[in-house]
């Protein structure tokens, strides 16, 4: 059991019950007084920035803000490296670049008719029964599902796959070993693909970072590990985490949801508007040389959790930040970072969304939850309902 | 010719600001496109006839990056 949080400012926890519950009012709280919260509660110290403009300056800062670590930690693990998320500059360059032909608006179009196919089976797996929980059986599979089939692996090994991400992304904040033996699970498992495509190359992505060259070099098998390992843990928790949200939302707010069946042309507009005031992502930085931002300390050791989620909130940067607005036009929001490091797979993230809700409105037009039945949201820097459970209503096809 | 009518405007785009989250695309794509990486281009010489004003605005507003830039033609 972790001490409760008494002072946000000086001793924020962000396994705290209150912040996994809903952090936004709490954030508001400690933003009136306070533009950055501390906490000894994790290694070197730890410091959360809840303006958009520090969060901002933080993600453009590499020379003093690192992305060697990307986890909040109670005790710092040794870096392993998932290029290019956790590279800085000079390596991250050609790192990120070797895999950004993939994840291109163009390329990623091509998995469009897959993608809708899994939403259709799965809404078909789902058939008629009016109570089900939508975060186990529908958000969580498509990124699974589509991840398997980018790489090229077993989809039964989907399962696998989120226990390796619970493990490395939350588990082991607490329990630093739970990591290092997954680390090594993973190791194998990849090791034995990466020996399968260099004999046998297939049309998937672990063929295509075993062909890869960063100057006329191939990659090491430690750099593609690495960035496979970062396709794995950027590449399901979150969308299955922002489509849960999205799903959670439309449950709970029967007018947009209305209007969303009504006026189809408006999802583009809500997708981005739920990634904004549901971004389930949350980063972080080392601080690697003393330094001010927004005129506040950041000492060298120190963890930084750059909350994308909480820039979101900022009412410096948008209007009426607390309200959801499905036609927001002026939503510049932060969900898939800025500067560098913004998420690789967001045009895939998108594409995923925008077809799921599709194939979910159009099976499901009315829905809210279960009464009486809790969500049950993920805790630490991913997140999204986890046990979303809803009842389907009949719709009203007169109208 | 008329000189005194306003020049028309035009859409750039700043490529060091630019990390490829295509909002600009997908507000306006009569006026971007996105190249192999996945970075935002501008369609043409950037010249935004009137009917597309209002869609260059929404894509310079919502850019996370402020890496697009809309103003009047220099000459």
């Amino acid at each position: 059991m972790r001490p409760p949080v008494t002072d946000w400012e000086h001793d924020f926890d962000h396994f705290d019950e209150r912040w996994t519950q809903d952090p936004t009012q709490l954030w508001s709280e400690i933003r009136a007084t306070c533009p950055v919260a501390t906490s000894q509660r994790f290694e070197g110290g730890a410091y959360f920035p809840l303006r958009y403009a520090d969060i901002y300056a933080i993600a453009y800062d590499s020379e003093h803000f690192s992305s060697q670590r990307i986890i909040v930690r109670e005790q710092k693990l040794p870096v392993r490296g998932m290029p290019p998320i956790t590279s800085d500059p000079p390596a991250h360059t050609p790192a990120r670049r070797v895999l950004l032909p993939p994840f291109a608006p163009k390329e990623v179009a091509k998995h469009e008719p897959l993608i809708r196919q899994i939403c259709v089976d799965l809404l078909d797996a789902i058939g008629d029964r009016r109570e089900f929980d939508a975060a186990v059986e529908f958000a969580q599979h498509l990124p699974t599902l589509v991840i398997t089939h980018m790489l090229g692996v077993d989809e039964k090994d989907g399962d696998l796959f989120r226990t390796w991400i619970y493990v490395l992304s939350t588990q082991s904040v607490q329990d630093p070993e739970s990591a290092l033996s997954v680390l090594g699970e993973i190791e194998s498992y990849f090791k034995r693909y990466i020996e399968l495509r260099r004999q046998q190359p297939a049309d998937d992505l672990i063929t295509y970072l075993v062909q890869a060259e960063i100057d006329g070099e191939p990659l090491t098998e430690r750099h593609i590990i690495g960035s496979l390992l970062l396709l794995l843990v950027a590449g399901i928790d979150t969308t299955w985490s922002a489509l849960g949200a999205s799903l959670w939302h439309l449950a709970t707010h029967p007018e947009d949801r209305r209007r969303l069946v009504a006026e189809p042309e408006l999802l583009p507009s809500a997708i981005e508007e739920f990634l904004r005031a549901y971004s389930p992502v949350t980063m972080a930085r080392e601080v690697v040389e003393d330094t001010h931002v927004g005129g506040c300390p950041y000492a060298k050791g120190g963890q930084v959790l750059l909350s994308f989620a909480a820039a979101n909130r900022d009412p410096e940067k948008f209007d009426d930040p607390d309200s959801v607005i499905i036609d927001r036009a002026h939503n510049p929001h932060a969900a898939f970072g800025l500067g560098r490091h913004r998420c690789l797979g967001s045009n895939l993230a998108r594409l995923e969304l925008t077809v799921a809700l599709e194939e979910w409105l159009k099976r499901f037009p009315e829905f809210d939850l279960v009464p009486g039945s809790d969500v049950i949201w993920s805790e630490g820097q991913l997140r999204g309902p986890r046990t979303l459970n809803v009842m389907i209503h009949a719709s009203d096809t007169t109208s | 010719m008329n000189d005194t009518s306003p020049k028309p405007y035009v859409v750039s785009i700043n490529t060091d600001r630019c990390q490829g989250h295509t909002r600009c695309c997908t507000l306006a794509p009569e006026l971007f496109e996105s190249d192999d990486l996945g970075y935002g281009c501008v369609r043409g010489d950037g010249t935004v006839s009137d009917q597309l004003l209002e869609m260059a605005k929404l894509a310079a507003a919502n850019c996370p990056e402020g890496a697009i830039m809309l103003r009047r033609a220099q000459s």
